[in-house]
């Protein structure tokens, strides 16, 4: 297309989105004391902004048409350089090394508030990685995650606070029962086609909460709970301090733990299966591949997941309600798989920190973090549906028998 | 609760209009699910949010419109007709962005785009509007026949149930008679067939969502002037409750949708009135999930048979 | 010869349509049966009923995988008949496209293997032996049906006649004692035919599997087949060797307009 035929094209993108944001951008009523504020610097910025935008975006949507073809064609797709800097043993082993010790000395070099902040990230991560078994390695779209998070961290609380159990005989009991309600939702619902499986496990997600608000005499209603225990370590008693620091390093452990799990889960003969039902439906079963308990496992592994994220997330805020399991809680530990790259360990771990700490670190963009995930999954499934990371298949050694095979993902 | 030991009547009857109601607008919602659904296989996530910016923008006029001086049935009109066409604005503009560019991608893929352009739209009102409760002027105006029978139903009430049957027919009218309604019909039932006899399939889609997004609209004008008040989460909940009325009914059907939202009116005013009202959202939740574990295609769908 | 298939008066209705009526057929060991009808005969679904996708109306379908053991097997869930032994290929290709060629061949492996989650996390020696011998199992069947060098390339990437092949090849990992082709043949240019008609008789002649299959393709069908099955709107019409079928007057008449005769 001619230069000036592009711009009179963005011309009036610009004008549609200035006239299309006008009541809502520029106008703000003020109902009680009847005055209107026009607000008419937001009408300039849409203008120039969407003027601007909209030839990257057709700039982006051609690139990715242009992408598509060599694709097409079977040419073979080169890998990104950071991939292969990171195939290098030379470069990726001091590079994990630094990462470990900056990941261990954290609590050391920062205050407690910036370790409060990343203990929240890893239990993004882990919330993340979680929901990935669901979601990107078994394509099974579970929009009520939250619930089995709030089963998880329910169970601490009012074990907690009615028997005083502590947080080590909890988190398996928490994780337990989070499988337990997996297991209960998903046998109905995972024969369903899979949009309806994301409305349903999103109305279990609001029946739970809307449960857990109202039935006073069993959660405490929304006034919710506090004075959770904090994780003991062999009953010594910590400062306020030194338990923020401790709960960082559990959380370090279980994320690596988590890390580890999902790594060999993946690459198992159940990993293959979940995939391959992401893939096709019928062809699976058509292979001998149980459709329903296969679904079963992932939906029951990510909760179990949840549900003891959900007793570290009470031990660690002492204090939860209702509100804390919203639905928004769902779609943004959705929108962190998302941003990843569906399936991708290293692709989640990212996509958790950089949605959790961006708006922490950066406060102009605090008020616009929900606007941020939604905007950031509109794009990603626009222009990058394989996230962030690209989930590249494991390469196996064969024709030489005995040997180990070698894993070639990062 | 009102009851008394004896069945009472007027209960009952004021409990089955307000379920009527509510009903109503819940199938004003629904027929713009049922209809993308039925042409692209999309849970449009979204369609809440657009039946709340339909509300928003219904307010905002109607408060400049009174401020200025302007009263009764004008201020009404005036404030429906630019929500209604402002929502079609944003129904059309959310399709291209969010939708068209994924018409090949696998099924999923829309889905969690529609969710994105839902969670994005919430918080686009929410940062330039208020996270208030905003009161929302009554603009319906009060029938002066109806006033002895105010206690089981009010004109308000008369007004919503009359929109919804007067939008409904003319909804029928336009896609089972008119050129573009035909094109509709044609590219929900085989869309690569209706390409092929010349359909122009991406406007056919344009249209569906121009016309499901105006007539949510209606719905976010008349329920915001019957409960008062709006912010930017209303659409949440009403979006979710209006596709369980699509569903319920049997999704892709139009008197389906209606049917659907006439039933789940109906559950929750009888369920709040006569059960429990803290429990009024996981009635409607409770009844999707029944709905769709054992008749996911509703009262009036087929079930259909898996391709091979 | 012991039969390993037998179908007896196999009748399907979708709501007042009648797609098959009462067919009767039979598959001996270590034959190729072909059933061949034109477009909309019910061969498609019959394959179907087969393979459990969908229960037949009325009707028997009997296997017996080992000698003498006969089972009837109506109704059973498609992952259990493949368990079982039948294994099959899809008209569409229905390849697991985004994973590599070995892995589409390793999840046929899946149903003869066991570790579960625990064996997964834990990954004993027990698992890691399971997991090798998968591995080294799906390789030589890669090797077997001339797929070995493709096989770390995403099962998208592969040319049309291999995606076909990399199908059989999958099913084969199943371990079957009958293997059902879907049109297998369908958008092959001759070359490829021909690769695939040697690939189908060493399946049979080597790994001992019988084959029952659907096709179009009426040159590779006379060629290979020991009995013909032909369909027309549901109905059994003709069955026997390639030279009865040859001159059976109501084939000839079910396929006139088609070119039947065509590329003889």
């Amino acid at each position: 297309m001619k230069a000036s035929a592009e711009f009179i094209k963005s011309f009036f993108i610009s004008l549609w989105f200035m006239l299309l944001t006008f009541p809502i951008l520029v106008i703000r009523v003020n109902t009680i004391e009847k005055v209107v504020e026009w607000r008419w610097r937001n009408m300039a910025f849409i203008g120039i902004g969407s003027f601007l935008l909209s030839f990257v975006w057709r700039w982006l949507l051609s690139r990715k048409e242009k992408g598509r073809q060599p694709a097409e064609t079977g040419n073979v797709e080169t890998l990104p350089l950071g991939r292969r800097l990171l195939a290098e043993p030379r470069i990726y082993r001091p590079a994990l090394t630094a990462l470990a010790l900056f990941t261990i000395a954290f609590p050391l070099l920062f205050s407690s508030y910036q370790t409060n902040i990343m203990t929240t990230a890893l239990i993004y991560v882990m919330l993340g990685l979680g929901l990935n078994i669901v979601v990107g390695l078994a394509g099974l779209l579970d929009l009520g995650y939250v619930a089995f998070y709030a089963v998880g961290a329910y169970s601490y609380a009012l074990l907690n606070h009615h028997f005083g159990l502590g947080f080590w005989a909890i988190l398996p009991v928490g994780g337990l029962l989070g499988a337990l309600f997996g297991i209960l939702l998903g046998f109905p619902v995972l024969r369903l086609r899979g949009d309806y499986l994301a409305i349903v496990t999103l109305g279990f997600g609001e029946i739970i909460r809307l449960i857990l608000e109202n039935w006073n005499a069993f959660s405490f209603g929304p006034s919710g709970i506090a004075n959770i225990s904090r994780p003991g370590l062999f009953g010594i008693s910590m400062t306020l301090n030194e338990a923020t620091i401790y709960i960082y390093y559990l959380m370090v452990a279980l994320c690596l733990f988590t890390i580890f799990v999902v790594n060999r889960l993946q690459d198992s003969r159940i990993g293959r299966a979940w995939i391959a039902l992401r893939e096709d439906e019928v062809a699976c079963q058509a292979m001998g591949i149980d459709k329903t308990r296969t679904k079963l496992t992932a939906f029951a592994l990510g909760a179990t997941w949840a549900g003891m994220v959900g007793v570290i997330f009470a031990a660690k805020t002492t204090f939860i309600n209702p509100a804390c399991f919203t639905f928004m809680e769902s779609a943004m530990i959705l929108s962190i798989v998302v941003l990843g790259g569906m399936g991708s360990i290293a692709g989640v771990i990212l996509g958790a920190l950089i949605l959790i700490l961006t708006p922490e670190y950066l406060r102009a963009f605090s008020a616009y973090r929900m606007l941020l995930f939604g905007t950031a999954m509109v794009l990603m499934m626009v222009f990058r549906p394989q996230g962030i990371v690209t989930n590249i298949r494991r390469v196996y050694r064969y024709g030489t028998k005995g040997k180990e095979s070698r894993p070639a993902q990062a | 609760m009102s009851s008394g030991p004896r069945f009472d009547m007027d209960y009952f009857l004021e409990l089955a209009i307000g379920g009527l109601t509510r009903g109503s607008i819940y199938a004003l919602i629904a027929l713009g699910y049922t209809m993308v659904y039925g042409i692209i296989e999309l849970i449009n996530f979204a369609h809440g949010e657009i039946y709340m910016i339909g509300a928003f923008t219904a307010l905002i006029v109607a408060s400049v419109l009174t401020m200025n001086g302007m009263t009764g049935v004008s201020v009404l009109i005036l404030a429906s007709v630019v929500a209604v066409l402002y929502a079609a604005a944003y129904g059309f503009t959310v399709e291209k962005i969010a939708y068209k560019p994924l018409r090949q991608a696998p099924r999923l893929s829309p889905l969690i785009s529609a969710i994105g352009m839902s969670i994005f739209l919430q918080n686009y009102v929410l940062i330039a509007q208020t996270s208030d409760f905003l009161p929302f002027p009554n603009l319906l105006p009060v029938l002066p026949f109806m006033e002895p029978y105010s206690h089981i139903m009010g004109s308000t009430e008369l007004i919503i149930v009359l929109t919804t049957a007067l939008a409904t027919a003319a909804l029928t009218f336009f896609i089972k008679f008119t050129k573009l309604g035909k094109a509709m019909r044609a590219t929900a039932q085989d869309r690569h067939m209706a390409m092929l006899v010349g359909v122009n399939v991406n406007r056919v889609i344009s249209n569906t969502f121009i016309v499901g997004s105006a007539l949510a609209a209606i719905g976010g004008v008349l329920i915001a002037s019957h409960i008062g008040r709006i912010n930017f989460s209303i659409g949440f909940i009403t979006g979710i409750k209006a596709f369980t009325a699509a569903v319920l009914g049997g999704i892709g059907s139009i008197p389906g949708a209606v049917l659907g939202g006439l039933v789940l009116g109906w559950t929750e005013s009888f369920a709040t009135g006569y059960v429990s009202s803290d429990y009024e959202d996981v009635f409607a939740f409770c009844l999707l999930v029944l709905i769709l574990i054992f008749r996911p295609a509703g009262i009036l769908g087929r079930s259909s048979v898996q391709k091979v | 010869m012991d039969s390993v298939l037998t179908v007896n008066s196999l009748t399907m209705n979708f709501g007042g349509l009648r797609a098959i009526d009462s067919v009767d057929l039979e598959v001996r060991q270590e034959q190729i049966v072909a059933l061949i009808g034109p477009n909309g005969s019910g061969k498609t679904t019959f394959s179907n009923c087969l393979t459990g996708i969908y229960e037949p109306t009325e009707g028997d379908i009997f296997i017996s995988p080992t000698p003498g053991g006969r089972r009837r097997i109506n109704g059973i869930k498609i992952n259990r008949i493949a368990e079982m032994g039948i294994a099959r290929t899809f008209q569409n290709i229905r390849l697991f496209s985004n994973m590599t060629v070995l892995e589409n061949v390793m999840i046929g492996r899946h149903c003869r293997a066991k570790a579960g989650v625990l064996g997964a996390v834990l990954r004993g020696r027990k698992t890691r032996r399971e997991e090798q011998e998968i591995v080294d199992r799906s390789y030589e069947i890669l090797v077997r049906t001339g797929l070995a060098d493709q096989a770390d390339e995403p099962a998208k990437n592969l040319p049309y006649g291999a995606q076909r092949r990399l199908e059989i090849a999958r099913a084969l990992a199943t371990e079957p004692f009958l293997l059902l082709l879907d049109e297998p043949a369908a958008g092959m240019n001759p070359r490829e035919t021909d690769e695939l008609e040697e690939l189908i008789v060493r399946i049979r002649d080597e790994a001992k599997i019988s084959i029952l299959m659907i096709e179009h393709d009426m040159r590779m069908v006379m060629s290979l087949s020991n009995r013909i099955i032909v369909l027309d709107y549901g109905e059994k019409i003709a069955e026997g060797t390639a030279a009865q079928i040859w001159e059976n007057p109501d084939v000839i008449k079910a396929y006139l307009g088609e070119d039947f005769h065509g590329d003889a």
